[in-house]
């Protein structure tokens, strides 16, 4: 592969996976203690912090099911890139830092079942055969070599690793493009003797695979997840609705806001709205000395408003 | 005199006999496991049963398959009859049949002794099966359109890409027998009529092999092909060359790789025994010591 952007889907996945492992760990704890009047009152500054941070995991994990298809003309792109690259170092088995190319290959066109990057011919293109081992001498390596403008021993072959064991005949390397050098060979109609798919779009499938084979697991996670964050918010007013009964023992309501979507987006306006104008009016009344005077009417007002759903 | 006296008040025989229980069922889990080494290794047998000749002998797997199945039944039974212990009325059902019952658990821990020895033991008649199969196997390869043996070629090469091994001993083996077809040799051309009226079989020989013998880790483009001539090849001298072909054979390669399984699961059915034979052992001091008590 040419580039690592395509990381950031399983990278994202275990950084959710991990948040959510103590999320839902603190969840059960808060359940543990939502029996015990005595111990649950200390939960109610943390669960809405807690409620924030779980929506955001859902939020991740659609992000990542949305990421992974859309990175997948990326990922072609990546890996047409790094394969032309290392067909190209297939031979440089003597540089370092590329001499694993040709091992890599080859094991990646056994294991995929594939040859080249398009399909074979994309080996006839390349110098695959290193020159320490062409004799400069011969004839036959001297027409190749002056047969193209780059002087490069190109031959119409393709290493061993192409060859499909499912062929009933031994494998054919060598002058795949010519009819005549095999007897009872036709270079049109042969189908079995090498593999036909490319070894991109083999990888591709083999990685879409993968992210398609996630992509049920992902979402369950998701819907779970939301569950978790609803069944926590009716515990959390059930609980405290029973505790401000006289008979805890009794029923008592739940909801998931206390009011309708539109007032409570208006309390919380108002009470963002009031600390913004309490941050203002704080150094003015300092230097009028009425601040008193207006701290206490602040005060009063903030009380007067009803507390918001937390 | 009894041996190794110990006092047990009523608390500590429950606290025993639950242990026993519990030990009991652990020893059920062994079983289950028991019963799935069994299947794995008849799975894989199964598998390359065509390169030994279909006449592998299933004894091991199926003996082991049903030493787990008897493990399972008699721990199951054995736990029932601990838990019952600590009730005197049920308890009193049971009691005609300890002794029998504990009679077949020394039997069943004898055999268990035995398949485990049979794992260690196993490897040799497997040796020759091997031997046999890979010889034959090789002899098909070229058999492709003959029913019954045209995937023998597929099975051979797969095995040998994923063994990394070459022939039978080495890759020489290859030399010895025609593993190209007639339908690809053109009997019109002289190097085909030189190779046949070489020998007195009138088989086409080469000293070639195929290509699923190939080491990808060799810094050269395979040679498989002439591979004793060294005029044939630039810079190649096939005394030296060491990482062209795969240089193991696939019977030793195959050999380790089921002894390595038959080895793993004699150990464990070693493990397992000693298990059984403990919680048989505490059976008899916890649960039993009722009967003494009346």
């Amino acid at each position: 592969m040419d580039n690592t952007e395509i990381h950031v889907v399983p990278n994202l996945l275990m950084m959710v996976g991990l948040a959510s492992i103590g999320a839902n760990w603190v969840a059960s704890r808060v359940c543990q203690d939502s029996l015990d009047a005595s111990r649950f009152p200390r939960w109610n500054v943390l669960l809405l912090a807690w409620y924030a941070v779980a929506a955001l995991l859902c939020c991740l994990l659609l992000a990542v099911v949305v990421l992974s298809y859309a990175l997948q003309g990326r990922l072609e792109e990546s890996l047409k890139v790094g394969l032309r690259n290392g067909i190209r170092f297939y031979k440089d088995t003597d540089i370092p830092g590329r001499c694993f190319q040709k091992e890599t290959i080859d094991h990646l066109q056994m294991e995929f079942r594939c040859c080249g990057n398009n399909n074979f011919k994309d080996w006839f293109e390349i110098q695959w055969v290193s020159n320490r081992y062409l004799d400069f001498t011969s004839q036959e390596v001297k027409d190749r070599i002056r047969s193209n403008v780059d002087g490069r021993y190109l031959l119409d072959g393709v290493p061993f690793s192409c060859c499909n064991p499912a062929s009933p005949r031994p494998c054919l390397q060598n002058h795949l493009t010519d009819s005549r050098a095999h007897y009872n060979y036709e270079y049109q109609s042969e189908e079995l003797n090498l593999y036909s798919r490319g070894c991109r779009q083999a990888l591709t499938d083999y990685y879409m695979g993968l992210m398609n084979s996630t992509g049920p697991g992902v979402l369950s996670v998701i819907l779970i997840q939301l569950s978790v964050l609803l069944s926590m918010r009716y515990l959390q007013t059930a609980v405290e609705g029973a505790m401000a009964l006289e008979a805890p023992e009794g029923e008592s309501e739940g909801y998931i806001l206390e009011k309708g979507v539109k007032e409570t987006y208006a309390d919380i306006k108002a009470k963002v709205l009031d600390l913004l104008k309490f941050a203002q009016v704080d150094p003015a009344s300092e230097a009028t000395g009425a601040g008193e005077e207006e701290k206490a009417a602040e005060a009063s007002e903030k009380a007067a408003t009803p507390p918001p759903a937390s | 005199m009894a041996l190794m006296v110990v006092k047990f008040d009523l608390k500590k025989r429950v606290k025993l006999a639950q242990t026993v229980w519990f030990m009991y069922w652990f020893a059920v889990l062994a079983g289950i496991l028991v019963l799935s080494l069994g299947l794995f290794f008849k799975i894989e047998l199964r598998k390359r049963s065509e390169l030994m000749d279909n006449n592998e002998s299933h004894f091991l797997p199926n003996l082991l398959i049903a030493m787990g199945l008897i493990a399972c039944a008699t721990n199951a039974f054995g736990g029932k009859v601990c838990y019952d212990s600590l009730d005197p009325t049920k308890f009193a059902k049971w009691k005609p049949m300890l002794k029998t019952f504990l009679v077949l658990c020394v039997g069943f821990n004898a055999l268990l002794v035995i398949t485990a020895l049979l794992c260690f033991v196993m490897r040799i008649p497997l040796q020759f099966t091997l031997a046999q199969g890979l010889k034959n196997g090789m002899k098909y390869y070229k058999d492709t359109d003959t029913p019954g043996r045209c995937y023998m070629k597929r099975t051979l090469d797969l095995m040998q890409i994923e063994f990394r091994c070459c022939g039978n001993d080495n890759y020489r083996d290859w030399f010895e027998i025609q593993w190209v077809s007639n339908r690809y040799l053109d009997f019109s051309a002289k190097e085909v009529k030189d190779r046949i009226g070489s020998n007195v079989d009138g088989q086409y020989l080469m000293d070639g092999v195929p290509f699923s013998c190939c080491n990808p880790s060799s810094p050269r483009p395979c040679i498989q092909y002439q591979m004793t001539n060294n005029s044939a090849h630039y810079s190649y001298d096939h005394y030296t060359e060491e990482l062209n072909v795969w240089r193991r054979g696939c019977r030793d390669a195959l050999l380790s790789y089921y002894g390595g399984i038959m080895n793993t699961i004699g150990a464990l059915v070693l493990l397992v025994t000693m298990l059984e034979v403990s919680t048989a052992e505490m059976h008899i001091s916890a649960c039993h010591l009722q009967s003494y008590f009346k």
